[in-house]
């Protein structure tokens, strides 16, 4: 058996009172992608920030191909890349420059140094721009020109915080496409994001962290089979009713569900009593006159997932609703007690 | 993997060490060619300086100075100081730029030297030091500042200018590292600077500070940097012999001494507290 690209065991860091990382646990086998997936400040920085050697962790072990992220901080330096979450580029050397910069670094003779820059600015489209400075790039280049900079010397494992934040929604499509040919080519990949779609398309495994712990791990379909069957996912007309339509629905799922006060959107979790719940909600909406613009039965996203496993949405915006007596705290603690069992 | 770890620990270390400044060092004075107005901007205000200084209190100091001293002479020692101070405040504002940007987060994940990023921005910033000293230099001749002394002097007092501009780029350096963002770096610098700059007899005679100042004036580093470029620049007409207003000027050899003795201390504290800020950052 070939040994793990990232192994992690009971990684924990302190920044003063606050638990960044409450001992998590990684495995991730060399040529695969690993997606760590959470809200803000669950801890995924701070876990790339340990795993490539820019903070030292207060208790645990991690070891990156092979090599311990304490003890072996320098070796382990010349195995990884890192694209952190801005961009760091020099605003005012040139892309060709960038790179040039980043091979000389890792001490590429100089010659060799400007070959693999002009080669990663062919391959991520930005040879017409090889010779203006990184300040006239668009955000979408300066992302492309970041993760150049990051296999300047061709990384055995690559790191990737956060990728496509702050990207408009064609530049991280052209993103996912650059994340996937160099998966396609075999390097490992450690992958944060925020965004289930970017997990669900890019990871190989996913491992979801909140508040500091892996609270759940598998590939998308793993993950989505954990909320247990199908989904009622339903919309009403008028939104200022969907509060009242919530109240009326929710309970008719095993274990709560969420509303979308903006949307109107109310999703719930049914099992396999998918049918009969569906017409069930039906009759008492309907008896109540509230006009759905929409209902059906779906697949669990990753959506639902995250969800059912942290007891809030991914990102802002919508509010969950526990079923009675709408404790978030239970809630997530229940959740969370439901994920590890 | 081991295999690969003994290449790593092959000599060569120097030599990579070497060409991680050349490169990080190269990387900054990029920014000021790319940036020339980085340069112009911080040369206009001592320019400022120059211009007020002599032609606003120069009619009064002409008349107060001995004879053969014209204020012009007895300034610009103080201005080159002031400006080799004030010059390495970009250090800082650069570390905390790099900071801000992610870029210190990039190198540091790189197996470069952990020295380099520090190495090779005090060293441009100190090019830059250096070429503005020749600026003032210049703009001194114009306004009608001469030596009085010889060349060996007055390049001892250029090296001792920019010399003290690169221990001041350390002093920057651990602020950029500390403040973390341009603006505290920029207020916090001349709020400490300041004081030090213009209480100190780069600007007037210690005999014109009111006497409860004058302890601090006298010990004050910048006093000694000011004076030995003074006694380099001036000779003989700037010693306790030639007025009671120069009563304090100590000799030549003293004052070398001195400035080498605070010079060095800077330095070494100084460059021991970024370092350490860095590895910890």
């Amino acid at each position: 058996m070939s040994e793990p690209a990232i192994l992690v065991e009971g990684l924990v860091k302190r920044y003063g009172k606050v638990v960044a990382l409450d001992g998590i646990d990684l495995h991730v086998p060399p040529a695969t992608v690993l997606g760590l997936l959470g809200p803000n400040g669950a801890g995924k920085t701070t876990a790339v920030r340990i795993l490539t050697t820019l903070l030292r962790p207060d208790a645990g072990k991690a070891t990156v191909a092979g090599l311990d992220v304490v003890r072996q901080a320098e070796e382990l330096r010349h195995v990884i890349g890192l694209a952190g979450q801005n961009a760091a580029v020099d605003e005012n050397l040139t892309g060709l420059e960038n790179l040039e910069m980043v091979g000389r670094l890792y001490h590429v003779p100089a010659a060799e140094a400007r070959r693999r820059g002009e080669e990663l600015l062919e391959r991520f489209e930005l040879t017409a721009a090889a010779n203006r400075t990184a300040k006239t790039y668009s955000g979408g280049m300066r992302r492309r020109l970041d993760l150049g900079a990051s296999l300047v010397g061709r990384p055995q494992v690559l790191f990737l915080d956060e990728p496509t934040t702050g990207l408009d929604p064609r530049s991280r499509l052209e993103m996912w496409d650059i994340i996937r040919e160099l998966v396609n080519e075999g390097t490992t990949l450690l992958l944060t994001t925020q965004y289930l779609e970017e997990a669900d398309r890019l990871a190989d495994k996913i491992a979801v962290i909140d508040l500091g712990k892996v609270i759940a791990e598998g590939t998308s379909d793993e993950l989505k089979a954990r909320v247990g069957g199908e989904v009622l996912a339903l919309r009403v007309a008028d939104r200022e009713r969907a509060a009242e339509a919530a109240g009326e629905v929710l309970g008719l799922g095993p274990g709560g569900g969420n509303v979308d006060n903006n949307t109107g959107e109310i999703t719930i979790p049914v099992g396999s009593e998918g049918t009969a719940i569906l017409t069930e909600a039906v009759r008492r909406l309907d008896s109540q006159g509230i006009r759905l613009a929409d209902i059906g039965l779906r697949r669990p996203t990753l959506d639902d997932v995250f969800l059912a496993l942290t007891g809030h949405a991914a990102e802002g915006g919508s509010e969950d609703w526990a079923s009675e007596d709408g404790d978030r705290s239970k809630k997530r603690k229940r959740d969370k007690e439901r994920a590890r069992t | 993997m081991s295999a690969i770890t003994e290449t790593l620990r092959q000599p060569g270390r120097l030599r990579s060490t070497v060409s991680d400044w050349w490169v990080l060092t190269w990387r900054n004075l990029l920014t000021y060619i790319r940036k020339p107005d980085l340069l112009v901007f911080s040369t206009i205000q001592p320019v400022m300086f120059v211009l007020l200084f002599v032609f606003v209190f120069g009619g009064t100091f002409d008349r107060i100075l001995p004879p053969g001293v014209p204020y012009v002479d007895f300034l610009m020692p103080g201005i080159f100081v002031q400006t080799a101070i004030f010059a390495s405040t970009q250090t800082g504002v650069g570390l905390a730029d790099d900071l801000q940007k992610g870029l210190i987060d990039r190198f540091r994940s790189l197996p470069m030297a952990r020295s380099a990023v520090l190495a090779g921005r005090t060293a441009a910033d100190t090019v830059s030091v250096t070429v503005q000293t020749v600026l003032m230099l210049i703009v001194a001749y114009l306004v009608g500042y001469r030596l009085h002394e010889g060349t060996a002097e007055a390049l001892l007092a250029f090296v001792g200018v920019v010399s003290v501009g690169y221990a001041f780029t350390w002093v920057s350096a651990f602020a950029g590292l500390s403040l973390k963002t341009i603006e505290a770096v920029q207020a916090a610098l001349f709020t400490i600077v300041f004081p030090f700059v213009f209480v100190s007899t780069a600007f007037v005679p210690l005999a014109t500070f009111p006497s409860w100042l004058k302890p601090f004036v006298e010990h004050n580093p910048v006093t000694i940097w000011v004076d030995t470029v003074r006694v380099l620049t001036l000779g003989e007409l700037y010693s306790s012999e030639t007025s009671k207003l120069f009563a304090h000027v100590q000799s030549l050899g003293t004052l070398m001494w001195l400035s080498v003795l605070w010079f060095s201390g800077f330095l070494a504290f100084f460059s021991f507290l970024g370092v350490r800020r860095y590895r910890k950052t």
